[in-house]
């Protein structure tokens, strides 16, 4: 353990002692999530957004296994068997429905979760990995909806699996035989079916290991804080369990609110209409769009209309679009200001709110509508502000910018008086 | 390094965008999009409410059995609800012999297998049977219907964009085609103006011609929009027979999770009372 | 609830030191929120294992009418219930005699042959196909099939023997083939379930 002040394991009864001397589980439960991680008391609720996308990741492994047991992979009765869940299964809307939801409440947790990350620097030393295993989670999340939105064999389904592996096409030379190894064939249909759902159930799994280690490494430096202070001793720290787990517990049943509102009050809302008519592989919707929380990636690649030289506009926007994400790889390295939360870096904070923010929202309202004029317009120049801020504001403002002076300590930025003793 | 590429990286997609943004602005200006003439003249659904609406919504039954009795009479021999069962009849209040009946006697029988013979034949439905489709396969609906597929309304008012008054809207608003309209855009032959009709011609002649088209057993007039009101609302039905269900469910669960999280929060609170505790008296 | 609001004495020196004093309340309020949470787990766990139970459109499938006419006398048919085999036999008069002259009370579970038969219709044995050891089908009800030592039916899976009545009188079947709820429509048709 990294802190030597934290409160250390002592099995309650005698069979907990047996059993942390055979299989310390209950040990590991306690370093990590309970009374033996000592965590930074200044925690805001921004902090709270990792238990709950691991909340609704248990909500999308439960509610998921469960219509497994009923849903047919088979491209002749998919449709039909996910309308038997609706219709005939005990309770099987509400389960379909917490599952179509629950996978948007994951992403909503997963990205403010992220923009935790960018604005308070949690990816910068000694943190590194944490953010690369946290990027590798969402690669995978990405993935496993997208394939799990194929599953129920509407129109949508059907013709977002179409286009999403049309964009490997656009590798020169390979493209077109790698789309047909994707998919099994020529266009898609069972053999894809089949693999995007053995692939939809192992992913989340694989997710759950990455979280597994994603935890770990945060163990080593243990959480930061707003202030991006390091803790300098057990003054500004508190034990995880009770007050994280009590703080995490309310705003879980927060979320719970809204979700529970949505699955049942509002369940296709973020859905699209077109997914309720069966797939038709000669008649394409009128405007294919992805589920929302693909929007500003999705308006990346709409936003290429014109050949490089010899490089065309299709390859230029799929390039593009996976370099938006694979720049977050690099985060670490292209930032190289010390200080860590954006609170005290008063230009980094300009770029951040009147920059970053508005443009994601741009790109994804943009990435929402239909490929028309203005929102290509529109979505050129945010994509050229997505760029520019991670691969040019970035790297130049650590090196121009001057912070402001940072507390002495956690407890000194709390409290507002300095420490008096340091352990 | 890494910033060198980055930067060079960053400059180069940064360029490709606001070199395109240029380009298309000057095209944008030069050459304004003109609005496509099915924009011009569509119309959006008409404002029309359900019993089942809002969160505290119910079906009213004696208007989903109207409602089923305009798809019987009106609509069932050219669109389907192949995902509903007779037996979910009993949700709108018929009997179980009543249910029977209306399997036994739906003009449509269910397909099955001779079972002397091995060949393909037919019988009439039990209540455990789905409707069966007016069709055999989409080949022989276009055939029958001068090249359309009549679509199954089972699901229909999810998966149309608006919904119910969509539909309401479309069997109640056929107009004859404004005289403005271009000439491109007129209905072909087999084809009917509808300004809700996304692209404003559809080949469903209006099946909902006027009044007293269907006789009701419950004395409400059968006005045109009544009849467009009744089969809309059975088709909210068909589409999510638990609709009802889920927001009693609803309700049920909002209340637990409410008094569950206020509990939570009071737990949360009462945790922390000494660490702000002390935060306060050091501030003192 | 009373006896813990009129315990709480809150008390300026305890409020960090939670293991005097003011505790109480406290814990109330630990306790309430960690049952709820408890009570919402178990609550959701419901409908998280009903969805097992058969569906609506497998119950719906719960009844079936049988045409019978076309069954001679010493023949039988097998019809299927709920996917389940379904026998339906026509006793001869020997088959009839045989089950009669046996001493229930000396059976493994004792039934006659009325009791297992509809008043007038001692003819037609109506049984689930299903060995009641462990759920094999036994033989014996299509043409040409052993019938066992009983002359009824015989389960090939481990040896039970079922006699015209259908009840088990060899090996190791506890009791006798189940028989279904069913009515007869007409003299012709049976309802099953
Ligand atoms: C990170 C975890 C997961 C995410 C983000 C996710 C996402 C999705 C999405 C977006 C859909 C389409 C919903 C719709 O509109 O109908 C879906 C469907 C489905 N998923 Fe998942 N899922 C996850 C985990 C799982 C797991 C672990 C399983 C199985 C063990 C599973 C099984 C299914 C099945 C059977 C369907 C098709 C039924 C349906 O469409 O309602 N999912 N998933
Ligand atoms: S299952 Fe029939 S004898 Fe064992």
């Amino acid at each position: 353990m990294s802190f030597p002040w934290a409160q250390q394991y002592k099995p309650a009864t005698e069979f907990g002692q047996w059993m942390d001397d055979r299989l310390p589980i209950g040990r590991l439960v306690y370093n990590s999530l309970g009374a033996g991680y000592p965590t930074p008391r200044n925690l805001n609720y921004m902090w709270n957004f990792g238990s709950l996308a691991g909340v609704f990741l248990v909500v999308q492994i439960v509610t998921g296994i469960i219509l497994a047991m009923h849903y047919a992979a088979n491209a002749d009765i998919a449709f039909d068997s996910v309308e038997h869940i609706m219709r005939d299964v005990n309770s099987g809307w509400m389960i379909r429905y917490a599952h179509a939801n629950g996978a948007s409440f994951f992403f909503i947790a997963i990205y403010l979760h992220i923009g935790r990350g960018l604005y308070y620097g949690s990816y910068k030393a000694p943190r590194e990995m944490i953010w690369l295993l946290g990027v590798v989670i969402y690669l995978l999340a990405m993935a496993t909806a997208f394939m799990g939105y194929v599953l129920p064999w509407g129109q949508m389904s059907f013709w977002g699996a179409k286009v999403i592996t049309g964009l490997f096409e656009a590798i020169p030379l390979v493209g077109k035989p790698i789309q047909e190894l994707l998919l099994g064939g020529f266009a898609p249909d069972n053999a894809a079916l089949n693999r995007f759902f053995s692939l939809h159930y192992l992913l989340p799994f694989v997710i759950a290991g990455v979280i597994i280690m994603h935890i770990w490494a945060l163990h080593i430096p243990g959480s930061s804080n707003p202030t991006g202070v390091s803790v300098k001793g057990k003054q500004d720290t508190v034990p995880f369990h009770p007050f994280y787990t009590a703080k995490d517990g309310w705003f879980v049943g927060l979320a719970l609110i809204f979700f529970t509102a949505m699955m049942f009050f509002m369940p296709n809302a973020l859905g699209h209409a077109d997914n309720y008519i069966p797939a038709n592989p000669l008649s394409t919707p009128a405007h294919i769009v992805p589920e929302w929380y693909f929007w500003p990636w999705y308006a990346i690649l709409r936003a290429f209309t014109f050949d490089f030289l010899f490089v065309p506009a299709k390859l230029l926007g799929v390039l593009a679009m996976f370099s938006a994400i694979l720049v977050w790889f690099f985060l670490p390295w292209l930032d190289r200001s010390p200080v860590r939360s954006g609170d005290y870096r008063p230009r980094f904070k300009k770029f951040f709110w009147f920059g970053l923010i508005p443009c994601i929202a741009i790109l994804g309202y943009c990435g929402g509508a239909p490929a028309e004029e203005p929102f290509v317009m529109l979505s050129q120049l945010a994509t050229a502000y997505y760029f520019a801020h991670f691969l040019i504001v970035l790297p130049l403002l650590s090196r121009i910018e001057k912070p402001e002076p940072l507390p002495n300590s956690i407890t000194e930025a709390v409290t507002g008086k300095p420490l008096q003793q340091a352990s | 390094m890494v910033r060198f590429f980055g930067i060079l990286i960053g400059l180069f997609f940064a360029g490709m965008m606001v070199y395109s943004f240029g380009r298309g602005a000057v095209e944008y200006i030069s050459n304004p999009p003109v609005k496509a003439v099915e924009y011009q003249f569509h119309e959006e659904p008409k404002d029309v409410s359900f019993k089942s609406d809002g969160p505290f919504g119910k079906f009213d039954n004696q208007q989903l059995q109207r409602g089923f009795q305009v798809y019987k009479e009106v609509c069932a021999a050219c669109h389907g609800i192949r995902l509903v069962a007779f037996r979910n009849l009993a949700e709108l209040g018929y009997s179980e012999d009543e249910v029977k009946a209306i399997a036994a006697n739906w003009p449509i029988e269910t397909p099955d297998i001779d079972p002397n013979t091995g060949e393909a034949s037919t019988r009439p439905s039990i209540p455990a049977d789905k409707f069966p489709k007016p069709f055999a396969n989409n080949v022989a609906a276009a055939a029958a219907n001068n090249n359309a597929i009549p679509p199954d309304l089972s699901l229909i008012t999810k998966a149309r964009e608006g919904g119910a008054p969509y539909v309401y809207s479309l069997l109640s608003g056929y107009t004859d085609a404004p005289a403005e309209l271009p000439e491109a855009n007129r209905p072909g032959t087999g084809l009917h103006y509808n300004p809700y009709f996304a692209n404003l011609n559809l080949a469903m002649a209006p099946p909902i011609t006027g009044d007293d088209q269907v006789t009701y057993s419950d004395g409400t007039k059968a006005t045109v929009s009544q009849m467009a009101q009744d089969v809309s609302a059975f088709l909210i039905w068909t589409a999510e027979p638990s609709l009802i269900k889920q927001k009693q469910t609803g309700w049920a669960v909002l209340a637990f999770l409410l008094i569950a999280t206020i509990l939570a929060f009071l737990s949360y609170k009462s945790i922390w009372a000494d660490v702000k505790a002390e935060k306060k008296k050091k501030e003192a | 609830m009373a006896s813990v609001d009129t315990a709480v004495e809150p008390n300026d020196s305890a409020v960090s030191e939670p293991e005097i004093g003011g505790v109480r309340r406290r814990d109330f309020i630990n306790i309430a929120a960690v049952s709820f949470g408890g009570v919402g787990v178990v609550a959701t766990v419901f409908p998280l294992v009903n969805q097992m139970n058969p569906s609506a459109d497998v119950l719906a499938l719960s009844s079936i009418e049988v045409d019978i006419s076309a069954i001679e006398r010493g023949q039988a048919i097998k019809t299927s219930w709920r996917k389940q085999p379904i026998f339906i036999r026509n006793l001869t008069a020997p088959e009839i005699e045989a089950a009669n002259k046996v001493d229930v009370s000396g059976l493994r579970d004792p039934e006659t042959l009325a009791e297992r038969t509809q008043a007038g219709k001692e003819n037609w044995l109506i049984t689930l196909g299903v060995c009641t050891h462990l759920g094999c089908v036994p033989l014996g009800a299509a043409q040409g099939e052993v019938k066992g030592e009983f002359g009824g039916y015989f389960c090939p899976c481990h040896g039970s023997h079922y006699d015209t009545a259908g009840r088990t009188r060899k090996g190791p079947a506890p009791t006798n083939l189940e028989v279904p709820e069913y009515s007869f429509l007409t003299d012709t048709v049976v309802k099953i379930g």
